[in-house]
């Protein structure tokens, strides 16, 4: 369960800037992501949101600072995150089963040695809360795009993060397995009222589930409802169309 | 020593094993297949072939400087420079500035021509073309010791570092994400394969030494749905194709290096044509 559940805690991140190779991917991006809310990163390819994840992540060096504050605007160590890929590009002949990978990241004890009884059920309850139960056996190279992604998103899951981050987590999957998963990701919101960064293509999905939209192109265009944002120039100028027409 | 002889001789019923060099050869094997085994398993998942093989070669050169430094111990020359080799190509191929094969490729024939032109200089070549094949029949009760030693501390280092390894290979970014320090994990490892692959070149030659780590777990894929099938199987084919191997070597009297990787290619070619039927 997540442990800061208040209605204001946020993730601030102020003046981030990343450099690289003499070139500037991120200039002074500051926002804040709520817990409790589902925020949308968007912006064209090359804009800067797999970059910005990164540095969120501290995978990458970064300007700027980020803070998890509390209502009060107190610090609260350590921002545990967890991360879902846009898609894992791993030898599928590899031999692994979910359950193999999953108890990879939530156990010590080595895998080849095999997978303890509690391993195992720890594996089985995460797989549970995100409608995977029962994948837990099948080698994880034969998984499909969309349970590879709920298999992903539960190790995401597990310790509870204080923020989910998804890069583009809907792309590659079928429209029955779409569902499936934003009902799952909008049900984790709801009960465990963490802060979610998505990133996302998907025009209509964000008008009709982001609770805060931020607009990306190496710095923040535009931010805040859908509505907002949709409305903008900004966002007519990097699309070349309306918001009403992306909604349509 | 003469105990562990003892047993030996009671327990395996071939007459090959009545000499005391058989007798260390089979024990070298028991303690090195595994290793080999299991350190197999992550660098075919890692799809690190090329660079095991990359790294056998570079023993030449190992020897080769040992002899211009004056070292009197060639293993200790191999080790050096087979860890210093191994962690360059880690950090070049990490850098990801240019594509590994081509890396390991230049690493590759660049230490095997230094190493020609060392060892081959006078025309004494032949002095050394037994670490080409190797010559499993020649090993010490001291280098069981150290084939022992190895043996316990990759067990050690693999407990630890598995699973990081593991998520690494399916994805570097995922394991990042996850606080592993993949880059440091992945050069640990490469170490260890460069510790495990001079250890045992002497016995098994610079030509057949990847075919040693890699074939069984090769094989073992093919047959395994997890992680520890895989495991399971690589070690045991490891084994039991060393040990097989090495007994037809003496009956047939041909090289055991090359005895024990045509039956790991004979298993592998089993392993693959069972992985067709089963679909």
């Amino acid at each position: 369960m997540h442990l800061h559940s208040c209605a204001l805690c946020h993730i601030d991140l102020n003046g981030i800037s990343v450099r690289r190779g003499g070139q500037v991917l991120l200039q002074d991006v500051s926002m804040h992501i709520h817990c409790g809310q589902l925020t949308v990163l968007i912006g064209q390819n090359g804009a800067g949101k797999t970059t910005l994840i990164r540095a969120l992540l501290g995978e990458l060096p970064h300007g700027g600072s980020i803070r998890h504050v509390d209502g009060r605007g107190l610090d609260i160590p350590h921002l545990r995150t967890g991360y879902v890929p846009q898609h894992l590009q791993f030898d599928r002949e590899m031999p692994l089963t979910v359950c193999d990978f999953m108890a990879a990241s939530l156990s010590r004890r080595p895998v080849w040695t095999g997978v303890s009884k509690k391993t195992r059920a720890r594996v089985d309850e995460a797989l549970a809360a995100v409608d995977a139960a029962g994948l837990a056996d099948l080698p994880l190279g034969r998984c499909s795009g969309g349970e590879l992604q709920r298999v992903l998103l539960a190790l995401a899951m597990n310790p509870a993060p204080d923020l989910l981050v998804l890069d583009e987590p809907v792309s590659g999957i079928d429209s029955n397995g779409l569902q499936m998963f934003l009902d799952t990701l909008l049900d984790l919101k709801r009960t465990h009222h963490m802060a979610i960064l998505l990133v996302s293509h998907d025009l209509r999905f964000v008008r009709e589930y982001a609770d805060h939209v931020v607009l990306l192109d190496k710095s923040v265009l535009a931010q805040g409802s859908a509505a907002e944002v949709f409305a903008s120039p900004e966002f007519a100028s990097v699309f070349g169309f309306s918001g009403e027409e992306a909604a349509e | 020593m003469n105990t562990i002889y003892d047993i030996l001789g009671t327990i395996l019923p071939f007459s090959a094993y009545q000499f005391n060099f058989m007798k260390n050869a089979f024990l070298a094997l028991l303690l090195l297949t595994p290793l080999l085994g299991l350190l197999g398993t992550m660098a075919v998942n890692h799809q690190m072939a090329f660079f095991s093989d990359a790294l056998g070669h570079s023993a030449l050169t190992g020897i080769g400087l040992g002899i211009i430094l004056g070292l009197r111990n060639d293993l200790v020359a191999m080790l050096v420079f087979g860890i210093v080799w191994a962690i360059l190509i880690c950090l070049i191929k990490q850098s990801g500035s240019t594509s590994t094969d081509t890396v390991i490729s230049v690493f590759s024939s660049t230490s095997v021509a230094a190493g020609l032109l060392i060892l081959a200089r006078g025309g004494k070549f032949a002095k050394y073309s037994s670490l080409l094949i190797g010559d499993i029949l020649a090993v010490t009760p001291q280098d069981l010791f150290w084939l022992l030693l190895a043996l316990v501390v990759t067990l050690i280092l693999w407990a630890l570092l598995y699973n990081p390894l593991l998520l690494t290979s399916v994805d570097p970014w995922l394991a990042r994400s996850r606080g592993i320090r993949a880059r440091l994990v992945e050069c640990v490892f490469v170490v260890m394969v460069a510790v495990a692959v001079m250890l045992s070149i002497r016995w098994v030659g610079v030509m057949l030494i990847n075919a040693l780590l890699i074939l069984p777990a090769a094989a073992g894929r093919n047959l395994a749905r997890s992680a520890r099938q895989h495991a399971a199987w690589s070690v045991g084919l490891a084994l039991l194709c060393g040990l097989v191997g090495l007994t037809l070597s003496y009956y047939w009297d041909t090289s055991a290096g090359a005895s024990i990787v045509l039956v790991s290619a004979l298993c592998f070619a089993i392993s693959f044509a069972v992985k067709k039927i089963r679909g």
